[in-house]
């Protein structure tokens, strides 16, 4: 949905739109009469109702990558990932990816919640069962030997991971999700999303907790 | 190689969005509150308008001095283009012409509340006389006192350009009084088109 004051040159340009659309409203309705006046209000007001919430702003420009914070042979490693951050396929990957380096990973985990308590800014419980998911991860990225530290994340994955790279700089990202047709992140075009959002490389892995229960905490 | 949990004690700490500025919200957010007072008195004036049955509007034997405001109208959008190049200015280095921009909308402003003050004394009626007079006076008296704030805000914004802030690349007190100020042209549109013309 657009928001039409989301800065000075916007709401500029809405005040314009506004002008247009009553002066035209005023003339049909001084020069045809009322009637003439009214349906011009409520032709002009659908086409603003589904310009508004139809239109979709252009995607972000690539983020700028916050600079590299450590050393030349570090790789800074930012994991998102929700159910599945305690799978060994992510651990596997997370592996893999920092071999021959001074790996600096942070693991995002979103608080993941209901829409009626989101609106209701109920999100203690989530937190804290992402926080709960996210020990789990982080204690078998420890067996695993992987210097990993953590963080619970916004709800929403994208910005979660918008959040985490203001902060971290990471040098790629590692997105995990369930296998095709049981991710809610896939359904919604979350890798995609992001990696037309984030100028980062971004490997997508893939975790089946039902192959592997017993890795989940 | 160490692993850690971050520990935290207390309630969580508070998630801040990255998407949207802070002070950019909360305008939107007091925006939105704004809408839905002027919403209110729209639906106050309305509601006079159709219970009163009257065939001509505004009812006898009460006169509205449309041209006058239609000037006012002209003053307040004008201001609010003086208000954009202010920005566009100071986005582009131009400081003189920020100054200039705000002062011109300041000026602007003060000469659109003056001149509906003395609206006010001429037009003939007051705010007890019916529910065309309170609705009238409710509307645009709420409109003259955004305006009024608007116009501090415009002023302590013209008071820091002249004193050095603001730059191209941080104008934030420049941004924000922005879009409140075309937020309050935009509800005067409204205003006259409702109470003056139609």
């Amino acid at each position: 949905m657009i928001n039409p004051l989301r800065s000075e040159a916007e709401a500029y340009r809405f005040l314009l739109l506004t002008v247009g659309y009553f002066a035209a409203i005023a003339i049909a309705a001084l020069t045809l009469g009322k009637w003439a006046g009214l349906t011009m209000f409520a032709l002009l007001t659908l086409a603003g109702l589904v310009y508004v919430t139809r239109g979709r702003r252009p995607e972000l420009p690539r983020q700028a990558v916050a600079s590299r914070r450590g050393r030349e042979n570090e790789r800074r490693i930012l994991v998102i990932a929700n159910e599945t951050v305690g799978g060994g396929p992510l651990r596997e990957e997370i592996r893999r990816r920092s071999e021959g380096y001074d790996e600096k990973v942070l693991v995002i985990s979103p608080a993941l919640n209901s829409p009626l308590r989101h609106w209701a800014s109920d999100e203690d419980g989530a937190r804290v069962q992402a926080q709960a998911r996210l020990d789990t991860s982080l204690t078998r990225l420890r067996e695993a030997g992987v210097d990993a530290k953590g963080e619970v994340g916004d709800a929403e994955p994208l910005q979660a991971m918008e959040d985490a790279l203001r902060l971290f700089g990471a040098d790629e990202i590692i997105i995990s999700t369930h296998p095709e047709g049981r991710s809610h992140w896939l359904e919604r075009g979350i890798v995609d999303s992001a990696r037309e959002r984030f100028a980062v490389p971004i490997t997508h892995v893939v975790v089946d907790l039902e192959a592997e229960p017993e890795d989940v905490g | 190689m160490a692993v850690h949990a971050e520990a935290h004690h207390g309630p969580p700490i508070a998630n801040q969005s990255s998407r949207v500025d802070s002070s950019t919200l909360g305008m939107l957010l007091f925006i939105a509150s704004e809408i839905m007072l002027f919403g209110s008195f729209f639906t106050a004036y309305f509601f006079v308008r159709v219970v009163s049955g009257a065939t001509a509007w505004p009812p006898h034997p009460f006169h509205l001095p449309v041209f006058v405001a239609g000037v006012n109208t002209i003053i307040l959008l004008t201001s609010s283009f003086t208000m954009h190049w202010s920005l566009q200015a100071i986005k582009r280095g131009n400081r003189a012409g920020m100054q200039a921009g705000l002062v011109l909308t300041v000026a602007l402003g003060l000469t659109f509340l003056l001149t509906q003050m003395r609206e006010y004394s001429r037009v003939g009626f007051a705010p007890h006389d019916g529910g065309f007079g309170s609705t009238f006076y409710g509307l645009t008296g709420l409109h003259g006192a955004h305006v009024f704030v608007g116009l501090t805000l415009l002023t302590f914004a013209t008071v820091r350009a002249f004193r050095g802030h603001f730059t191209p690349e941080s104008h934030r007190g420049v941004e924000i009084p922005g879009i409140y100020w075309h937020f309050v042209d935009v509800m005067w549109i409204v205003v006259y088109t409702t109470v003056y013309i139609l």
